[in-house]
């Protein structure tokens, strides 16, 4: 880095330091070079892209409807009848019902980041930015609500609330349940960091000179905490997938007959000595998805720290 | 004439990195008799403490001793196998570390870590070891030590840490004790009184040590020879009398000089070496220090010194020796560094937070 | 504590607490009490909570979907019976004195039993199933993830940790379900017996290897990375060097410096991972048709048993509660760092 004459008449702009842009630039490159990374991005897009596409499939033929029952064919193994991966017991075909699922799976994974991410936002801001009793109250609130297992907790969410109706409406509860079972991780990861940057030097001066500093704070938060944010976020989805794969499987997710993994499977269980390949692709389908995700959460991880090196 | 100890001939110790090979330790023979303190000097990186974790083959990965010998009262470290080196370590062989806290098992107490290292050797059994364990606590002055013994070391100060892990390295006795920075990670005040202790116990118990530093002030006060190394290499050794008074290697003579000296002068600043030490995985053509050398000549930078003989039991590598450089040049040198060293000044000052 | 002319001194409890909590002994009590005192708005919290959620369901717990729709003077008899027609506030204190002598009320589903004795007939499936969940996760978990970083960047390495990568990543009942298919179809398809095959009737055989290992799997996984990381990273410490410099043996060095230190942060996880079994009894139980507390949570969801699933809830947080409370006690027991003030 060569070194300007240093003008020292000017005052000193505490910018946002350019090799932040940097940073991303190099996180790329790190990311590129992790072969499962690659390969979980890979996965994930063409999951994305099924989804999206699925509808456009059935439209041209491509591939059977999924809601439509071909009762003369049910539980067809693999590649009969044109069921290129079999049916189920009401005879609709399961590679349908699998692209069509994976609409449900990717946008419950999704959209639950998007509903925590404000909340964690929020009280960890609070809580880091306030101190004092309320961050301490917070923190306690955050304590007492981590004691709650997740999963007992969203199962007695949807059994009080269970709209019927359109998928969306029946969503509308999962999402929330489950991202009030996760939001407390985003929360912390977000107070630790306005903690930190509540300790540096030119927020004292900011203080000491009396302008309430939290514009200061939030400028530094976001370049600083952003790639945490992202991992915090990234490794959300497969907990989210996973949590309503579980209550389908259990029944109390989305009701039939829209097409959900988790309820592939149970249905496939139930057959599963008669036809044992329909529980075994919806399961695989969930579990390299969620292998995936982790692959691109571990991925981003070592991309986005700067104290990893290899 | 005191036996030879340990005798390191042509030793070549390599880093195999994913960026290239390191030469750490790149050619380096030296000798410790029975009792001698020997002091071995350098800037961190010049390969002190990889010679000295090479004699107790603790070297870590991705190093390797590549060739050389280094016999301990005639056998070869080197060849040794699992069983033997275990025993020479700790007991023939013993070595203390650089920062005490780190270097203590912090869930163990310190008294069972101190007498692990007995037992281990079957010297003594578990009550010997456990009576011996305060003898020695004692003996390296860490007030009460009956109760000290059951504590943990995070309960201990820093000087009194290494007291104990000195304590440790002499529990079996050993015959060398290399001491590799004993006091960087302590307080000025307590650095002399672990010297103080070191120089005690050198007179009281016989033990020959190898002290391994980059401050100068301290080998004055222990050692009796010293060994300057640079670069992987040694570029210097001798009495230590001599070598304050008339060190030959520019290098030395730097150092010498960045100490600060209570007979001298206040309005003669310290001067500070210019540049930086040389990538171990690609050195300098020539003679290693030369880039940085206020006294380089052309030869230097084409042909590498070998180490020649300057003075009774002193050797230097050096192509121009300081006996060789005119009072002139000397003066220039110190202008020239001076001047550097006060433009940094400046620069600093303008922008404070320019480290950070 | 402090006597003068037959009066205790104001503040000597003050004092001799303080006194008290010098000692490391003292401290640890206090710790404990604390924690345990802890607790208690903890479960209310849960109380509180599924309580509020019990009462947000539309309609009543007697309108059963597709079943015969009961006359009206029945119902009133049986929101009198189990205390419906009183307001809210008041079932909820109400509730919770019952708690709090352990009366979880009366099941919906089955007439006339009590929660607590349901809970009571399900415990010894689900502890045994945790139990032998936890004896297995421990020793192979810390095991896998020893040995893959003594033997780091060999193939046993990339081996156990790809494993342990790829079972963190299958969620509980896909491994039950592809182990059910890949075990017990395959087994049946080729000897017709029932081996491995999922039973009723419940003793610690062989029927249990599958649900315990489909239990155990993730945490095991989970266990396995952390334990691995945690050896990796205290094997460069300067403490496991001067160990070496010692002459000390690779037994002694691994186990009194390397693992003494690396599973201290293991230990920490043991709390979730409890929790985890607990959560993951639910689904276990159901996939391998195991009539333990989890299934009968499951099925108390689906008929809207609210009395069932708040003792249940209540139930789990407890005993998560307490889990995570021996682990953080364990912990200062393990770590001579850990200040208790």
């Amino acid at each position: 880095m060569a070194l300007a004459q240093p003008a020292i008449d000017q005052p000193i702009d505490w910018e946002v330091p350019e090799k932040q842009l940097g940073l991303w630039s190099d996180a790329w490159q790190r990311f590129r070079r992790n072969r499962l990374a690659l390969v979980g991005a890979v996965i994930v897009v063409v999951l994305v892209l099924i989804a999206v596409l699925s509808p456009l499939l059935v439209h041209f033929g491509v591939i059977q409807d999924p809601y439509h029952q071909d009762v003369a064919n049910i539980e067809a193994t693999p590649g009969m009848a044109g069921h290129p991966l079999g049916s189920d017991e009401l005879g609709r075909d399961t590679l349908a019902r699998l692209m069509y699922g994976s609409q449900i799976s990717l946008t419950v994974g999704l959209l639950v980041q998007v509903i925590i991410f404000p909340i964690g936002l929020a009280i960890g801001l609070a809580a880091g930015y306030a101190g004092g009793r309320i961050d301490n109250l917070l923190m306690r609130f955050t304590d007492i609500w981590y004691a709650f297992p997740d999963l007992l907790f969203v199962l007695v969410v949807v059994s009080v609330w269970h709209p019927s109706g359109s998928p969306f409406f029946q969503l509308l509860p999962i999402f929330g349940a489950i991202a009030l079972v996760n939001w407390v991780g985003l929360a912390r990861l977000i107070r630790g960091q306005v903690l930190s940057i509540k300790e540096k030097e030119f927020i004292e001066a900011a203080r000491s000179s009396g302008s309430a500093p939290i514009k200061l704070v939030l400028k530094h938060l976001l370049p600083n905490s952003l790639g945490p944010i992202i991992v915090t976020l990234t490794f959300g989805i497969p907990q989210a997938i996973f949590l309503e794969a579980v209550l389908s499987f259990l029944g109390v997710g989305i009701q039939p007959p829209t097409p959900t993994w988790g309820q592939m499977v149970f249905d496939g269980y139930e057959a599963v000595y008669a036809n044992p390949s329909s529980a075994v692709f919806p399961a695989l389908a969930i579990g390299c998805t969620l292998l995936a995700f982790s692959f691109i959460g571990d991925g981003l991880r070592d991309a986005l720290d700067p104290r990893m090196r290899r | 004439m005191a036996p030879t100890l340990l005798q390191i001939e042509d030793l070549h110790t390599q880093f195999f990195t994913s960026r290239g090979v390191v030469h750490a330790v790149d050619g380096v023979n030296l000798h410790i008799d029975a009792g001698e303190v020997l002091g071995v000097v350098g800037e961190s990186g010049c390969g002190k403490t990889i010679t000295a974790l090479s004699v107790l083959r603790l070297v870590p990965d991705p190093g390797k001793i590549v060739s050389g010998r280094i016999l301990f009262r005639g056998k070869d470290v080197t060849k040794m196998d699992d069983q033997e080196i275990r025993e020479f370590r700790g007991n023939d062989v013993a070595m203390i570390f650089q920062d005490p806290m780190t270097s203590l098992n912090p869930v163990t107490r310190i008294g069972p870590q101190i007498e692990e290292a007995m037992t281990a050797h079957n010297r003594f059994t578990q009550q010997q070891a456990r009576t011996r364990v305060i003898d020695l606590l004692k003996r390296v002055r860490v007030p009460a030590a009956e109760s000290r013994v059951k504590d943990y070391p995070h309960q201990f100060s820093g000087g009194m840490r290494q007291r104990a892990m000195i304590a440790m390295g002499l529990a079996n006795e050993p015959a060398l004790l290399i001491a590799d920075e004993p006091t960087t990670a302590l307080d000025v005040t307590v650095q002399a009184q672990i010297i103080q202790l070191m120089k005690q116990l050198n007179r009281e118990l016989g033990t020959a040590m190898m002290l391994i530093t980059h401050n100068m002030a301290l080998v004055a006060s222990l050692c009796t020879r010293i060994v300057v190394m640079y670069a992987g290499r040694i570029v210097e050794e001798g009495p230590v009398d001599q070598i304050f008074k008339s060190p030959q290697h520019p290098y030395t003579w730097s150092l010498l000089r960045s100490v600060p000296r209570v007979d001298e002068a206040r309005k003669d600043r310290l001067v500070s070496i210019r540049g930086l030490p040389p990538d171990l995985s690609n050195p300098p053509p020539g003679c290693k220090f030369h880039p940085r050398c206020p006294f380089v000549i052309d030869h230097c930078k084409e042909e590498e010194p070998p180490l020649g003989e300057v003075g009774p039991n002193q050797l230097a590598r050096c192509w121009v020796l300081m006996r060789t450089v005119s009072d002139e040049a000397i003066d220039n040198a110190r202008a020239a560094s001076l001047a550097s060293s006060e433009a940094a000044k400046k620069l600093k000052q303008a922008v404070p937070d320019a480290g950070r | 504590m402090a006597v003068i002319e037959g009066r205790p001194r104001r503040g000597a409890l003050l004092r001799w607490l303080a006194a008290f909590s010098g000692t490391r002994g003292g401290a640890l009590g206090i710790f404990v009490g604390r924690r345990i005192l802890w607790m208690i708005p903890i479960v209310f919290f849960v109380i509180v909570i599924t309580f509020f959620l019990m009462h947000q369901a539309a309609g009543s717990p007697w309108d059963k979907a597709g079943g015969r729709q009961l006359s009206q003077s029945v119902i009133d008899n049986l929101n009198a019976k189990y205390g419906l027609d009183k307001p809210e506030w008041q079932q909820f204190l109400i509730y919770v004195w019952n708690v709090v002598h352990f009366d979880f009320g009366l099941s919906y589903q089955y007439e006339g039993k009590s929660v607590t004795s349901l809970l009571g007939e399900g415990w010894r499936y689900t502890a045994t199933l945790g139990g032998l969940a936890f004896l297995l996760i421990v020793p192979v978990g810390v095991g896998l993830g020893v040995l893959a970083a003594l033997r780091q960047n060999t193939r046993i390495d990339y081996a156990t940790m790809g494993f342990a990568t790829i079972a963190a990543s299958f969620p509980n009942f896909v491994v039950g379900v592809l182990m059910v298919v890949v075990l017990s179809v395959t087994m049946y398809k080729l000897t017709g017996g029932s081996f491995f095959l999922p039973s009723s009737d419940f003793g610690i055989d062989d029927h249990l290897i599958m649900p315990v290992i489909t239990l155990a799997l993730l945490p095991i996984a989970y266990t396995a990375r952390l334990t691995r990381a945690s050896t990796l990273d205290t094997i460069r410490q300067d403490y496991v060097r001067t160990a070496w410099a010692k002459g000390l043996t690779e037994r002694l060095v691994v186990i009194k410096h390397i693992l003494k230190n690396s599973l201290i942060p293991v230990v920490t996880t043991l709390g979730p991972t409890f929790a985890f079994l607990v959560t993951g009894s639910v689904i276990v139980e159901t996939v391998f048709n195991i009539p333990g507390i989890g299934r009968s949570f499951v099925v108390a969801v689906e008929s809207r048993d609210y009395p069932m699933i708040l003792g249940t809830t209540v139930l789990f947080s407890v005993v998560i509660a307490v889990a995570n409370l021996i682990v953080d006690v364990a912990y200062v027991f393990i770590d001579p760092r850990v200040r208790l003030t």
